[in-house]
């Protein structure tokens, strides 16, 4: 007999709950097609919404927003992606680190308007189609690289684009480069062997 | 946060020509209703705190203007767009091997997130970390003129001892700043008066009576690019930064030092100073003394006396006359030792 799934599909959960409430808000907009090359956004009115479009893992976003909505809150609440976590909201801890066109930034600092028409990569756009785990991931697992894991998204996409800018050439580079993502739990040095694990496989991946 | 419009403009001068717009050549860069965003990484942090209160942001990252996004090497120096990252700028080769105290500047600051998102140009002007400042429940002559300052009195390890008045003592924090006034660096503005060009020495101000008059900008100027002399001899030259923890803080006491050998005596030294003063702090006196002199932990030490010499301690900085003093002279000695 096979094990029955943890999350069985009348299961309910609290991330089940916050991805459906949202996404469903989110829909009608995923329905439209968004535009290959957007135009610049045109100037707003005070307190209009302004119409985003952002690629988010490959896929194509328009979004309504008020200018002030952090990358973050737009990934999370309004395209329903909450893989990407808020942690201090102003730049010190790295949980919300997301790759924008394949370099890693701080989500929580970056209006999400300033990122029309960009690539952004979160933690729900790393595993392939057939459920593959990326190699960064699948290294965090090996090596029990977190303990609450509410940092591990934002460590994840930190470590990929750490080892795509070249800075994963040793244990001390690592933690260098590695410094802007704070974990409580310190794991530290499950998070460095993990990403000496993945390196070679991640590059250029 | 404050509610505001957000443009794109497309050039420099369509940049200029908006902020001049919403904008009154009386207005604080700072305090401006318009105001320029490249990275973000500071404006978006203190927007969200309540410090800065624009209602209309002018993003600058699709100015077509190339030359903004460029780091080029000519025969009289090298020129640094204002819309370069630091990330790209520490990684470039021309730095680390021409400019050593550049690019340990640019590597040694902020975290590698930060450093792809913030620009250079952006991030000589970041404003200072004063937890007073910070928080606006909190009196600050800086956030706003004539209300008092709480650090005086309060929670004052992290401020300045160099450059203070009675009005603020807030400490600039930049590492790349401390790299740039050492070398001369030469900063290149637009604004709707014309375009012009200033030493870098001169693009920040000490705070006396006026500590919310941070720079020497108007509100509609963009620095468009930093240029920083040919100087061979900049082969030798670092960046030591003394900090709580050993990456990812801020200088609690720093040294960019360049030196001039023959053998081991001093031509001519550049020395500026992070982490102890209310701006980029180039440490002339301490340059003086080393002149002609052979360099040893004897002349080392005499050149950071002279440094510190006008230093002002509050209740719990005091620390920081000594830690900046050890700070220089290791750096000094590490300097000279440089194989190059």
């Amino acid at each position: 007999m096979s094990q029955p799934s943890v999350a069985s599909n009348n299961g309910f959960s609290r991330r089940r709950f916050m991805a459906g409430t949202v996404s469903a808000a989110a829909a009608p907009l995923l329905a439209s097609t968004a535009q290959a090359e957007a135009p610049v956004i045109p100037q707003t009115k005070l307190r209009q919404p302004v119409v985003t479009s952002l690629r988010i893992n490959e896929q194509p976003y328009e979004l309504s927003l008020d200018t002030r909505t952090s990358l973050l809150d737009a990934l999370r609440d309004h395209a329903g992606l909450t893989g990407t976590k808020k942690g201090c909201d102003h730049g010190q801890c790295g949980a919300c680190t997301v790759l924008v066109d394949g370099k890693r930034v701080l989500s929580c600092l970056s209006f999400a308007v300033m990122n029309e028409g960009k690539d952004i990569t979160t933690v729900e756009g790393l595993a392939s189609s057939d459920g593959k785990l990326h190699p960064m991931q699948q290294a965090f697992i090996d090596h029990d690289a977190f303990q609450c894991g509410y940092c591990t998204p934002g460590q994840i996409l930190s470590a990929i684009g750490c080892v795509n800018e070249g800075h994963a050439e040793s244990e001390n580079d690592i933690r260098e480069y590695m410094s802007g993502n704070i974990c409580r739990c310190a794991a530290y040095p499950n998070i460095v062997a993990a990403i000496l694990q993945a390196r070679d496989e991640t590059k250029g991946a | 946060m404050r509610p505001f419009v957000y443009e794109q403009p497309a050039d420099i001068s369509a940049a200029v020509a908006t902020a001049s717009r919403f904008t009154t050549n009386d207005d604080q860069p700072t305090r401006a209703n318009a105001q320029f965003i490249a990275g973000g990484t500071n404006l978006a942090d203190y927007m969200k705190l309540g410090v800065a209160e624009p209602n209309r942001l002018l993003d600058l990252n699709r100015l077509k203007e190339s030359g903004l996004r460029q780091i080029r090497v000519t025969d009289d120096g090298i020129r640094f767009g204002a819309l370069v990252r630091m990330g790209e700028a520490a990684d470039h080769r021309d730095v680390t091997e021409r400019y050593p105290v550049i690019a340990d500047s640019l590597r040694l600051a902020a975290s590698g997130q930060i450093r792809n998102m913030a620009s250079l140009a952006g991030n000589i002007l970041q404003r200072t970390r004063c937890e007073y400042f910070r928080e606006t429940s909190w009196q600050c002559n800086k956030r706003v003129p004539g209300s008092g300052c709480a650090a005086m009195e309060g929670v004052n390890r992290q401020h300045a001892v160099l450059g203070a008045s009675d009005a603020c003592i807030a400490t600039y924090h930049g590492d790349f700043a401390q790299a740039l006034i050492a070398l001369d660096a030469v900063v290149h503005a637009e604004g709707s008066r014309g375009a012009r060009k200033m030493p870098f020495a001169k693009l920040h101000r000490q705070p006396g009576d006026t500590p919310h008059i941070e720079t020497d900008l108007v509100a509609d100027e963009i620095i468009t690019a930093i240029e920083v002399p040919a100087i061979p001899w900049a082969r030798r030259s670092l960046y030591l930064k003394i900090r709580d923890r050993e990456s990812y803080a801020f200088a609690l006491a720093s040294a960019a030092v360049a030196l001039d050998l023959d053998g081991e005596t001093v031509r001519e030294a550049r020395i500026a100073l992070g982490g102890v003063a209310t701006v980029p702090w180039r440490a002339s006196a301490a340059e003086q003394s080393l002149q002609g002199k052979k360099l040893d932990e004897a002349s080392a030490e005499a050149a950071a006396d002279a440094a510190f010499a006008q230093a002002r301690p509050r209740q719990h900085n005091a620390f920081k006359i000594e830690l900046g003093k050890r700070t220089l002279v290791r750096a000094l000695l590490e300097t000279r030792d440089m194989k190059v």
